[in-house]
């Protein structure tokens, strides 16, 4: 197997986790790379803390396991730090990526973290401006795609287009694709 | 019947890959009842459905008891019978899983793996489709999407052809396989309809011309005698699945046998497996291997009929064998594969073995566990001796 990067995604029921690492996984398929995407399923309630992942890589993947250590790891809802063992495995380069209108120094400070890559971006914040509703899972991609060279941000965008068209309506489209290309903008690494 | 036009890879789950193997087969009838986690398999067999793709008779049942003596009585009109089920529903057809096989219904049925309660559990192990091993259908197994899709391809040629007649199982990981999406190359609609053929039934309930009696009373007359025959068409069933997969080779360029040799040739130590488990031991050769360490996998693809030549074959070069089992023989000397394997080697091969349990009810199987089989392995090298311990993988102690 070549070189494999495996992402872990944490947020809570409704919120997109499971979504996102499905977008992420279709897009880069489609751009013929071998990707896996799949959740972590408990009790399936909205608000509980769940789990999704992706591993990615230039040659086919036969791993069906969870993913243990994660070089990327994604978080949706920053009142999971704390609660959710969000840095678990986190391979001692890996990027965490957190969803918080603070500093990535902050955010670093909280996850008592050393090593590593820190950034945030307020997508929940975002989100409620260009969609009205608060699910970051789309800005949190545009944010991915900018802290790491998975994918271009535009194929993302026309298969965001692609997947979303007949299932909402434009302007939510629209909403979500403009909140994705924000957050690629404004994510912030520590100062 | 619409045609879509296909682009070779995309992304798809296990369930949405042997859905869209239903929509190409595109069967008669399909009867279902929904149940975790088949159920999107079989919603998104509900769109094709709804959306015209197929023109398949889809009848809506109260149970999976009913789901399949449904299918029974649609096969032995004359329909090309598909359907999926998983866990608790497969173990509610019990009664018709027996009477399909032996009316010689040529069903082909996804079985998503998933532990039968209790505890409730959803998530993967073996139980429900291991429990059926001996209700006379045909048992393959899936390592991914790529191959749940092939195998439901290939399982309408086995069940049809004319020796054999028997219901297949496609047994997919629940969850692992079913909810993980991942690239997934479809044959194109008209290749699978020609792969496929025209289904011919030998008999027909509907034939008025040549009126016929289903499932009769059949007592210590000619039972026995009836029985005869079901074991034949079993014991040809190898010969059978080959030939499918060498023309289904031809038009796909994926290549299957009842069983996979990965690096098994000049191994040790060997792992035996079944399922989606079978990539990560892959994956673990494949590093063990990098360290100079000569370690196989031995995967089962086709459980029922079990290819007891063909393993013996691969089997008997090796130093230690570590069988892994996603299902316990409660009061057995260990899981199902292992009591293959060990009758597979009996009189034939003076192989040490070692049998673990692992994944029940969905727990993980990590690389690390599997490593630590193929150095458990080491200890049965140096004795030269069997262990009649089962080692539990990934279970708190």
């Amino acid at each position: 197997m070549g070189a494999l990067t495996e992402i872990r995604w944490h947020g809570r029921g409704g919120q997109g986790a499971k979504t996102a690492s499905f977008l992420l996984a279709e897009s880069l398929i489609d751009q013929g790379k071998f990707a896996q995407g799949f959740p972590d399923y408990g009790p399936e309630r909205m608000g509980a803390p769940i789990r999704g992942y992706n591993r990615i890589s230039d040659e086919p993947v036969s791993l069906h396991c969870d993913v243990a250590a994660p070089g990327i790891v994604v978080v949706l809802d920053p009142t999971l730090i704390g609660s959710d063992d969000i840095t678990g495995g986190l391979l001692k380069d890996g990027t965490v990526l957190v969803n918080s209108p603070s500093g990535a120094r902050e955010i670093r400070k909280e996850l008592g973290l050393e090593g590593g890559r820190v950034f945030t971006v307020d997508a929940t914040g975002i989100a409620l401006d260009e969609i009205g509703r608060p699910i970051p899972n789309l800005p949190m991609i545009g944010a991915l795609l900018k802290v790491t060279d998975l994918a271009d941000i535009e194929s993302m965008t026309s298969i965001v287009r692609k997947k979303f068209e007949g299932k909402f309506t434009k302007p939510i489209i629209d909403g979500n694709v403009k909140a994705m290309k924000r957050a690629y903008e404004e994510v912030k690494a520590e100062k | 019947m619409k045609t879509i036009a296909e682009k070779t890879v995309i992304a798809l789950t296990g369930n949405d890959a042997v859905a869209e193997a239903m929509r190409q087969v595109n069967p008669d009838v399909v009867a279902a009842y929904p149940i975790t986690p088949q159920t999107e398999l079989m919603h998104k067999f509900a769109d094709f459905v709804s959306d015209g793709w197929v023109k398949t008779e889809f009848v809506l049942v109260e149970s999976e008891h009913s789901a399949m003596s449904a299918a029974v009585g649609a096969s032995a009109a004359g329909a090309r019978v598909m359907t999926a089920t998983s866990a608790n529903g497969l173990a509610l057809m019990w009664e018709i899983l027996y009477i399909a096989a032996s009316t010689r219904c040529p069903i082909v049925m996804g079985v998503v793996n998933r532990a039968l309660s209790a505890p409730i559990n959803i998530h993967c192990d073996h139980s429900d489709s291991m429990g059926a091993r001996d209700a006379g259908w045909i048992h393959l197994h899936s390592e991914n999407s790529q191959e749940a899709y092939d195998n439901a391809v290939q399982a309408v040629r086995i069940a049809e052809n004319r020796d054999i007649l028997l219901p297949v199982m496609v047994c997919l990981d629940g969850f692992i396989l079913s909810h993980t999406l991942e690239p997934v190359e479809l044959l194109k609609d008209a290749t699978v309809q020609n792969f496929i053929g025209d289904y011919k039934p030998v008999h027909e309930l509907l034939n008025t011309d040549k009126p016929m009696t289903f499932g009769p009373l059949d007592f210590h007359d000619f039972y026995f005698e009836h029985k005869i025959p079901q074991i034949e068409a079993m014991k040809k069933a190898p010969e059978v699945i080959k030939s499918v997969a060498a023309e289904f080779g031809e038009l796909s360029g994926r290549h299957y046998g009842l069983i996979e040799r990965y690096f098994t040739d000049d191994a040790e130590r060997i792992i035996v497996a079944i399922g989606s488990t079978c990539g990560t031991t892959k994956a673990v050769v494949d590093k063990l291997r990098a360290g100079g360490e000569k370690v196989g996998l031995l995967k089962i693809r086709s459980f029922r009929p079990f290819p007891y030549a063909e393993v013996r074959e691969a089997l008997s070069g090796a130093r230690a064998v570590g069988v892994l089992d996603r299902s316990h023989s409660f009061g057995a000397q260990g899981g199902p594969v292992l009591i293959e394997i060990r009758a597979a080697l009996y009189h034939h091969a003076d192989v040490p073995i070692k049998g673990y349990i692992y994944g029940l009810g969905g727990r993980d199987m990590g690389t690390a566990h599997i490593e630590h089989a193929f150095e458990q392995l080491k200890v049965l090298v140096s004795s030269g001796k069997s262990s009649d311990e089962i080692g539990f993988l990934g279970v708190r102690e």
